[in-house]
This record gives C-alpha cells, structure tokens and sequence, in this order.
C-alpha cells in the first residue's frame, strides 16, 4: 500500500533556508542545496521550497538554487511561494519543480488554478492554504497570514480542489511554530470534504506527533515540518522507524 | 549514448539529470538521425494519452521509433511513456498506442475499491513478477537487477496498464495490483518516476543503461 509521506519544507529568502516562528523573528539555518541533499539521503520522501523572497533578484538566486538543488537531488519538489500566474508556473517547473503550490495567487486570481491544471495537469497543482480559527470559524488567510480574507476554509478548498488542485497543503496557523502536534480538528475537516491527497503542516514538535497525526487521521497522506528537522530535533530515519514501530506504512 | 525522446511533452530536466548522475552520456533530441544512432532510448511524457499519442504521430517519432525498436535498440518508457508502448488507451475516448507490448490503458478506478484517492500519487513497493518468457524466471527483469524486495518508487497517475498479461514485470498494490512495469524482449516500460524514486530509481536508470537488451 502506499507510503505515508514526510516532507521537510525549506523557506527560502535570498537564496538561504529561514523558518519562522508564527511567521515572525526569522533565522538563518543553511545553505537550500546542501539541506536538500541531506534530506533525500535520509528518506525524505519529497521537499517543499517555498521562496519568501520580494525582489526580483531574490526571484532570480531562488531559481538558480531550484535548478542545482533538481540536478542532485531526485525526489518530488514542490515549489511555492510568488506563485501568481502561469509564467510563474513555468519559470519553477522549467527549474525542475513537479509540483507548483499556489496560495495567495489563487485568492486573488480565481483562474489561476483552472489554467494551470489544464496546462500542467492536476498533479501538478497543489493548493496551500494558511488557515486560522477567527471566532469559531476556519478562516482563509493571504499574503504569508498576515491578511484576513474572510473566507471560510473549507469551502475554498473544495473549491479549488474542484477548480483542478491535485493536492492541499494545510497549514493550521493556530499550530505553527507551537510545536504541540499537528491540527487534528482543522485537518480532519478538510480531508472529510476532498478526496486528493491532504498534507498536514504547522505543529510538529517530536516524532509522536506525527504518530498521532496518522493513528488519527488514515485519510492524512503526510506531514510536513521545517524547525525540527533543521534544527536537528528530529531526524528522518528516527522518525520513519517510530512510525514503523507503530504500524504505519513509511518507505 | 542514451537518448531522450523530446516530442514536446512534459518537463525532462529531472529526467536529463538523473541518466547524467549514474554516469550516462544523454542527449534530448527530436531528432530522427540522433535518435537512431543512440545506443538507449527512452520515451517520457506526462498528460493526457490522446495529446502525446498525436505529437508523436505529427513529429513522425512514432514510426521511428517502433523502427528503432525493431533493431533491438533498448528501449524503455516513462509513466505516459510506458502507456503508449501499449497497444490501446481508453482515456477521453479511443487512442491507438505504438503496440510494442501488448496491453490496454485503463482508469485505475476500474480495478480499485471506491474511497481510494485517485490519482494513486506517492512511494509505493515494487513487487517483481515471475517472468514465463525469460531464460530464468526466477531472476527478475535486467532493469530490476539491483531492486530489493520492498523497494519503494514514486507513482503518479489515475491510469494503468491493464491486460498486459504474462508481460508484467512489477506490480505495486493499490487497493488492487496494480501494473508498475511491462516488458517484451527489447522494451521495457515503467509505471513510475524512477527519475524521482530516489537511489531506487538511479539503481533501476543504471540497469537500464547497462542493458544489451537481451536476457528479457
């Protein structure tokens, strides 16, 4: 049966790895290409870059590391991150990305994800939403979380699910960089609503968080982190054998 | 030399990078005249049956390439690639293959319990088969020379290749065996992203590139 997938994530500012915590205070880990590589040898199963990057010069070394890192490294590599429209789309793949994540560019221009799925085919499209409860309700955030867009976040992913993603990427803002397990509630809402594969992201703070993320949740099919696996906190190989340990089904 | 088919389908960067990193000399050419003298081809592609089915034909890529076929030349293909080496696609409709191995291309839904996503996207375990042609059935296909059991590969698709009967090299279990690679004499077909399969997948581009084509 397939494999549950563990995805370490690399933030991406002029050229090096940053993380931050809820978004705020970044700092500097290492150099993309050589985590990268460090990753693939210890079982990770495929790497997210998002490129926080504003410039266009940091646009320009965010390529150049997609490339080198797409010539060493021979895992799946999604790449988000000023993703707005399909010339984006085909700057990263033509780099050596497989899959592009969109996020703001998908609240803001509603075509982008049926165009880019007709071009580039479902696969190729991952939806990313940053998603925070406001007053009991999941609400949709934009521009890094940092803007409210008042939509509910369920809706918006069925929406984009049914406009063409082939993936979700859920990042529960209210868990990120708290490092107290993934978001049960939020992630088990949104995989009872679409049927392509769902990847947790924000919360994980030891390997039994991702135990519990799928003893919980079956119909998870990975998790991603950043801090803890640069951060040495825990590694691959460790974490892919507790999860063994316990029954779940890892490459 | 290995060659890569570039008919205008799908991005072949990962593909290019992964033969050069197992040593192979490669070249992406459409050329008829390259594509030829090459000692390995290999047939990529990513989308739908029906748009690369006409590419090939238009760039007239598919004669040559059953002509190159025929002399013995290797030659393997790559997710959509291995589904055109088959000799029909019901996907959107009716679309002729190459029929260079016998098999039908057909909706994984057809075969896998409802509830399963789809597309089948992810690692899973290649099962190698039992080969009724081969000199030595118990030894698995050349390409696979270097797979351990259990060895895992990276799929991503929403259709299969169904009636491919005792030419079936590797199965992967998706709710369902499901074809992962075919193989008749020469030609070889994968399933999955080898380029993508991490060191499993070098292990299997290697073996194909050391290949004569022969022991199949």
């Amino acid at each position: 049966m397939i494999t549950k997938r563990i995805i370490p994530c690399l933030d991406v500012k002029d050229g090096r790895v940053v993380k931050g915590v809820n978004f705020m205070g970044l700092a500097d880990v290492s150099s993309p290409v050589s985590l990268a590589e460090y990753y693939s040898k210890c079982g990770a199963d495929e790497l997210v870059f998002y490129d926080i990057t504003a410039s266009a010069e940091g646009r320009g070394l965010f390529t150049d590391i997609l490339r080198q890192t797409a010539e060493r490294v021979f895992i799946p590599l999604t790449v988000g991150g000023g993703i707005n429209s399909l010339e984006d789309f085909d700057r990263v793949l033509k780099c050596g990305a497989d899959k592009v994540s969109v996020n703001s560019g998908a609240i803001r221009n509603p075509d982008l994800i049926p165009a880019a799925a007709e071009r580039y085919g479902s696969q190729c499209v991952v939806i990313s939403a940053d998603v925070k409860r406001v007053d009991g309700a999941f609400r949709v955030f934009a521009k890094g979380g940092r803007e409210n867009t008042g939509m509910e976040a369920v809706s918006w992913i069925v929406r984009c699910v049914e406009n063409g993603a082939g993936e979700v990427v859920l990042n529960s803002m209210d868990t990120d960089g708290v490092k107290g397990g993934f978001d049960l509630e939020m992630l088990s809402a949104v995989c009872e609503a679409v049927n392509v594969p769902v990847i947790a992201s924000g919360g994980a703070g030891c390997a039994e968080d991702f135990v519990k993320l799928f003893e919980a949740l079956p119909r998870v099919d990975a998790g991603l982190a950043a801090s803890i696996f640069h951060f040495g906190e825990v590694t691959i190989p460790d974490l892919k054998r507790a999860l063994r340990e316990r029954g779940i089904n890892v490459r | 030399m290995i060659a890569i088919i570039d008919y205008g389908v799908g991005n072949l960067f990962s593909l290019e990078h992964s033969l050069m990193a197992v040593g192979a000399q490669v070249c992406v050419t459409g050329e008829e005249r390259v594509l030829r003298e090459a000692d390995h081809v290999i047939l990529p592609g990513v989308g739908a049956f029906g748009d690369a089915a006409r590419k090939l034909r238009e760039t007239r890529l598919d004669a040559v390439l059953k002509q190159i076929a025929a002399s013995g030349t290797p030659v393997m293909g790559i997710c959509l690639g291995m589904q055109l080496l088959l000799d029909i696609s019901y996907e959107f409709g009716e679309h002729p293959g190459l029929g260079l191995i016998p098999g039908e291309v057909r909706p994984i839904s057809d075969v896998i319990p409802a509830g399963l996503k789809i597309p089948h996207i992810g690692w899973n375990a290649l099962r190698l088969t039992a080969r009724r042609f081969s000199p030595d059935p118990a030894l698995p296909h050349p390409i696979f020379k270097a797979v351990e059991p259990g060895d895992c590969v990276y799929f991503v698709h929403s259709f299969y290749g169904a009636k491919c009967a005792d030419h079936v090299i590797a199965t992967t279990e998706y709710g369902a065996p499901l074809t992962a690679a075919v193989a008749k004499d020469n030609v070889c077909g994968c399933q999955f992203h080898p380029e993508k399969s991490g060191d499993v997948g070098l292990r299997i581009l290697k073996a194909f590139c050391e290949w004569d084509g022969e022991g199949a």
